[in-house]
């Protein structure tokens, strides 16, 4: 049998890494101004689908873009709207989760059920059907995604605060004299803070692989910005002859996606969050 | 076990309605106008006498309620109108594209299950050891490779580089494998680790140890005991990752220009054609709720200790 140090110390370093390699995403997508050797969107058709040089460590594409520059900032497009997204729908989840769960009676009754409802559609299908009314766009997509996504965050806030609630710490601190808004903030939101975390992590995650769906399909951000789900679209008519192209994004989609991942599973070990998925 | 079936079905009604809701809602609050989406989509230059005509014809200067009543009850006689494009009724397109995708899920579902049945089960039972290794980085490259790279991956591997399946369309079984291994991936990720570990919750228990004792064959006791009851949670996620699978078509019937409904409906979104939009997300919420039914009602098969706690509490 293996011993839990030792699998203490390999969910670690697993923390670690993806740690690293995500605070490196975090910081390119920052810095993609400063750290890109060309400007993305300049067209230079001399010298499109160049191979690689010093000028143009990754070559260039068939408008005869940098291809590094184009990678580094479509870190910053996925990374900043799923944090976007992630943001906006935790808020708002956290709201109504908090709402429900502290009234109760019929706002709990009414606001759970419409998220029963929208949880009962398959996530993506969901967000295509809200894009399609709405029109392709990219803050359509951002939309669509945050109105999917708060629900979860509601539902699971709801259900902690109402088991909460109830207990004697809670109840201890009603009776000394702490407000409602006080125990939200000191009480509360601690406890909830870990599977936020968790839920985040891997939320984030999936925002980046649906933006990216979303672009590939043509339903997101629209040419010339660069992404990296838009950028798999316009290289895959070179497959033959530039494979490359299209292969760069997706490994970076690969990378950001797999280290969320990884972070948000040894993050709920180490935070002993159990996960519904 | 009949009534349990009855109250089963009759909890699919408030979702369909909250459906309904929800794509009129959205409809009624996008900033695009369904007649002039009409117009557009069928090439007729819109003046304001045909607008007015069309919105006459849809209902749209009636009172909200009142259409709403109207969209509800044409859903219920299954009316889902006419596509705004092509001019047939939204049905006749289904009817044409579905078999497509239906094939194309199901030999998905059939390449997952023949897949991570055995992985997860050895990757349990072997727990620790390469091939447990083995399936946690199978899992996590499924969770996290973006599909329609995957597809275009496998297309320049074994289309362009090795000449050995086609890149596109549908026939023979040639075109059914790149699509397919597509398509699994994801789904060989969650099920590989909901079996892994539900095998490993199963072996804990005492019936295990006993089974050994009496002299009973490991393999009889982890085939025949082990692997049915622990299959049972695995097919829970079958059910809920059918959203997976639907949303999956969509995308790989475009990476293999895969004559599906889901690339229909892509062109649909394109082209504003709402009747087409609104049956498809309806549809899709229907087909996921019956098939979780569907897996309730299997497992209620596999696993007698379900249906008995099951009909206590309805």
């Amino acid at each position: 049998m293996i011993s839990s140090v030792q699998m203490a110390s390999k969910s670690k370093w697993a923390l670690i890494l993806s740690a690293v390699i995500l605070i490196v995403f975090f910081l390119v997508s920052i810095l993609a101004p400063w750290i890109a050797p060309h400007d993305p969107i300049q067209v230079n058709l001399a010298i499109k689908l160049s191979s690689p040089s010093w000028e143009y460590p990754l070559g260039t594409d068939h408008l005869g873009r940098c291809n590094l520059s184009r990678l580094l900032y479509g870190a910053r497009v996925s990374l900043g709207f799923a944090s976007l997204i992630f943001a906006a729908s935790l808020g708002f989840g956290l709201i109504v989760g908090m709402l429900a769960g502290f009234k109760g009676g019929w706002i709990d009754l009414l606001l759970m059920r419409f998220c029963d409802g929208v949880m009962a559609f398959p996530n993506l299908v969901l967000v295509l059907g809200i894009v399609g009314l709405l029109g392709p766009g990219l803050w359509q997509v951002v939309i669509a995604l945050m109105m999917v996504q708060w629900v979860y965050y509601a539902r699971m806030i709801r259900g902690m605060v109402v088991s909460m609630k109830e207990q004697n710490f809670i109840a201890a601190a009603r009776i000394s004299g702490s407000s409602t808004g006080k125990i939200i903030r000191r009480h509360l939101l601690p406890n909830v803070l870990p599977p936020i975390m968790v839920m985040g992590t891997l939320e984030m995650g999936w925002a980046i692989m649906d933006i990216s769906a979303l672009s590939f399909l043509g339903l997101g951000i629209q040419p010339p910005t660069p992404e990296w789900g838009a950028m798999i679209q316009e290289g895959k008519a070179f497959i033959r002859s530039q494979p490359e192209l299209m292969i760069y994004p997706g490994l970076m989609i690969l990378f950001v996606v797999i280290s969320f991942n990884v972070l948000g599973e040894s993050l709920s070990e180490r935070l002993g969050v159990k996960r519904r998925y | 076990m009949f009534i349990y079936l009855i109250k089963r079905l009759l909890a699919v009604i408030p979702i369909i309605l909250f459906a309904i809701f929800l794509m009129f809602v959205l409809i009624r609050f996008s900033p695009v106008d369904p007649a002039e989406a009409y117009l557009a989509a069928a090439n007729i230059h819109p003046t304001d006498e045909i607008l007015a005509e069309k919105r006459h014809e849809f209902g749209l200067d009636q009172p909200l309620l009142v259409q709403y009543v109207q969209t509800v009850k044409d859903v219920v006689q299954l009316d889902f109108g006419n596509s705004y494009v092509t001019n047939t009724s939204v049905w006749q397109e289904i009817a044409t594209r579905m078999p497509a995708t239906i094939q194309l899920a199901v030999s998905s579902i059939i390449l997952s299950l023949v897949i991570s049945v055995p992985l997860g089960f050895l990757a349990a039972v072997y727990k620790n050891s390469l091939i447990d290794h083995l399936s946690r980085l199978l899992s996590y490259l499924g969770a996290s490779i973006p599909q329609f790279w995957l597809g275009y991956v496998l297309i320049f591997l074994f289309s362009v580089k090795l000449d050995m399946f086609p890149v596109e369309g549908r026939g023979t079984w040639q075109h059914f494998v790149l699509p397919s291994i597509t398509l699994s991936l994801a789904l060989i990720a969650i099920y590989t680790r909901l079996l892994r570990a539900s095998v490993l919750d199963e072996l804990e228990n005492v019936y295990v140890v006993y089974g050994r004792t009496r002299g009973i064959k490991e393999k009889t006791i982890m085939v025949k005991h082990v692997l049915r009851i622990a299959i049972s949670p695995m097919l829970t996620g079958l059910g809920m990752n059918l959203g997976k699978l639907l949303t999956g078509t969509i995308i790989v019937e475009q990476v293999f220009s895969w004559p599906g409904f889901g690339r229909f409906f892509i062109e649909a979104i394109f082209n504003r054609d709402i009747p087409v939009i609104q049956s498809y997300v309806v549809l899709a919420a229907c087909l996921f709720i019956i098939c979780n039914l569907i897996v309730d009602l299997v497992q209620l098969y596999i696993d007698p200790r379900i249906s008995r706690k099951g009909m206590a509490q309805s």
